[in-house]
């Protein structure tokens, strides 16, 4: 079984895309040693320190501006493309997330409840709704970092039924994102097997999904408890909660 | 209502809590008319079972009376009058389809926790810690039960609460370590332990057909009631050598089959026994297990050692060279009560046993801390404990 997500040629390609050519960490970077020349050349200024404030200045802008003169005279770009799904999921970049569980239904019926995206809320804890907008694009809610919501667009872009379902967020969107969700037997009466792939940038690149996992919060254990979820729901009927039971 | 919590090692009180109430389609809430101290609730007081939280409702034994179903719940109608299992199975996974209930995959919301020190999880199980899922038990007045349209089995009319409270846990649990022996005809069963499940093993080893049950422990109480009630050979293992008298007994070949009804918190007076008290001691070990060596150590060749003694940990010098060198099997686990309570039902209609005969100890619930100790510490001649709300 494949399991890396492939991307069909893009029509869309060639489009105008946003200027940005710097990673979100090249970014603060910039932002914080322009600060730091900036406030000690204006320190100092009689003594030549006009040009360290003006150089901390360009610095500042680069980082603001997630945009470098230079970068785009050399066509160096580190941003990874924050619109295009292709690049900003290439390789090794991003968040990549492989788990799979085994659940005792057939694969029509796994296959058709995940297929309805509207559904996935049921089981995905950080999602608030997925709403569908056609038949393959859909407009997804999610919990972000300190209580704000990020929404972005999603379309299925290979499905085959009874067997695979991927998607991936649309180009420009805020969040980048893919995903795909495997169907497969797991032998006689023993259920199917589902292995889903996610793959996303998370806010504050990898270094971001590093600090992420030092509080408890790595992706592979959140789709993990997910899965988990999804399979309770749909072979017991219910998740299972002690939440809103006395204690002393 | 009332309700038996958890504070700490040594500290069970009897508080007033909420009500519980529905929380998922399949539950249903059931007011308690008889419950019961089990002998793995001692682990809880001692403080050998991690992930406790304070205010915890303890108590896996209990039965009742229906008075709230969830709407998914096509099973129970209020008014039906039930026993309930300590485990908790959602009836529909693999590995409740076949049959291995406290196995179920569905049902530790928690699971993630048993995973990290398992590998896998098992089910859920009421008032147990919250690596087992962290439901609130059944020493109170009511009791959440989820998945209630599985576990929960109606009671036939004229039969006592008394009569079929041990369905719950220790006549099945018993049954089911006399029942992995693989019991033939004529075969010589040795139980270590004479407490409730010990009782309910020696019970059912003759149910299964055994030729010979011999039973051990240090209480006289309790080899008193194995001997007279239950019809065993007995040794108190303060006043012989185990292994020797077993020997002795056995022609020089020893049991077919040892049970250990002991688990991890053995009291014994060997070498291994004071090595275990000090590494727990220190925290060095998280369980004592004189009773498990013992039981490997005198098991005749190919012979089978069946454990429904719980343990927690890891374990220190196992004799494994010994269960290897003789070719034992060695089984054990969680009860899968959902598999043995019908047919137990049965045999207790048909007047085949009574299992209220372990019962020295009728009190209410408000007593409770006090009978948690008299039952640890065995004093009063006690084996178990039932409470009544």
């Amino acid at each position: 079984m494949n399991m890396e997500l492939t991307f069909p040629e893009d029509a869309r390609e060639g489009r105008v895309r946003s200027n940005r050519n710097l990673s979100g960490f090249e970014r603060w970077a910039s932002i914080v040693a322009g600060a730091g020349l900036t406030a000690y050349g204006m320190s100092r200024l009689k003594n030549n320190g006009w040009m360290y404030a003006g150089l901390g200045g360009l610095l500042l802008r680069r980082g603001v501006t997630a945009h470098c003169d230079l970068y785009e005279a050399f066509g160096i770009n580190t941003a990874g493309d924050a619109g295009d799904t292709r690049a900003a999921l290439r390789g090794s970049r991003g968040v990549n997330v492989l788990e799979s569980v085994t659940i005792n239904r057939s694969i029509e019926e796994l296959y058709r409840f995940w297929r309805n995206l509207e559904n996935l809320p049921q089981f995905m804890r950080h999602l608030e709704s997925v709403e569908k907008v056609t038949d393959t694009i859909s407009h997804w809610k999610a919990k972000g970092p300190g209580g704000t919501t990020v929404e972005w667009n999603a379309e299925i872009y290979n499905e085959e039924p009874s067997k695979l379902i991927a998607w991936r967020s649309i180009e420009g969107s805020d969040v980048v994102s893919a995903g795909s969700v495997n169907f497969d037997n797991a032998g006689p009466g023993r259920g199917t097997r589902v292995t889903v792939n996610l793959q996303y940038s998370p806010p504050g690149g990898k270094i971001g999904a590093r600090i992420a996992r030092l509080f408890g919060r790595d992706a592979a254990t959140e789709i993990r408890e997910d899965l988990r979820r999804f399979k309770q729901l749909v072979e017991a009927g219910e998740v299972p909660t002690t939440s809103g039971q006395p204690r002393g | 209502m009332k309700a038996l919590c958890w504070y700490g090692t040594n500290d069970v009180r009897v508080e007033r809590v909420p009500d519980p109430r529905i929380l998922n389609p399949r539950d249903a809430i059931v007011k308690i008319t008889l419950t019961a101290i089990c002998g793995s609730d001692l682990h809880l007081l001692d403080g050998f079972i991690p992930t406790m939280k304070r205010g915890d409702i303890l108590g896996h034994e209990f039965m009742g009376e229906v008075v709230d179903v969830g709407p998914e719940n096509k099973k129970l109608k209020v008014g039906d009058r039930v026993v309930v299992p300590f485990t908790i199975a959602c009836g529909r996974c693999y590995f409740c389809e076949r049959q291995l209930w406290s196995a179920c995959d569905n049902s530790n919301p928690n699971a993630w926790m048993l995973e990290e020190l398992y590998g896998f999880s098992g089910s859920g199980l009421f008032g147990y810690s919250h690596m087992m899922g962290g439901y609130a038990g059944g020493q109170a007045e009511y009791v959440r039960v989820p998945f209630a349209d599985v576990g929960p089995y109606k009671v036939p009319d004229g039969l006592a609460d008394e009569q079929v409270l041990f369905l719950t846990d220790i006549f099945p649990t018993g049954y089911m370590a006399a029942e992995n022996c693989s019991i033939t005809p004529g075969d010589t069963v040795a139980v270590w332990g004479c407490g409730p499940v010990g009782q309910f093993c020696i019970a059912s080893a003759w149910l299964l057909g055994a030729g010979r049950v011999i039973a051990i422990d240090r209480e006289p109480e309790r080899l008193q009631m194995a001997a007279a009630r239950n019809k065993a050979e007995v040794i108190d293992l303060t006043q012989a050598d185990v292994y020797e008298k077993l020997k002795d007994m056995t022609g020089g070949r020893g049991p077919d089959a040892c049970i250990d009804a002991v688990g991890m918190e053995a009291h014994g007076n060997t070498i291994g026994d004071w090595y275990d008290k000090a590494k727990t001691a220190t925290m060095m070990a998280t369980d004592r297990l004189g009773a498990l060596r013992q039981a490997i150590h005198c098991c005749r060749k190919g012979g089978t050692v069946s454990i429904p003694g719980v343990y927690g940990g890891l374990l220190d010098k196992v004799p494994m060279g010994a269960a290897f060198g003789k070719g034992l099997t060695l089984k054990m686990g969680q009860t899968h009560v959902h598999r043995y309570l019908p047919l137990l039902m049965q045999r207790i209609e048909r007047g085949e046993i009574d299992p209220s005969f372990v019962i020295t100890h009728r009190l209410r619930l408000e007593d409770a801390p006090d009978a948690y100790r008299t039952f640890r510490d065995k004093k009063d001649g006690c084996v178990k404990v039932v409470l009544r709300p």
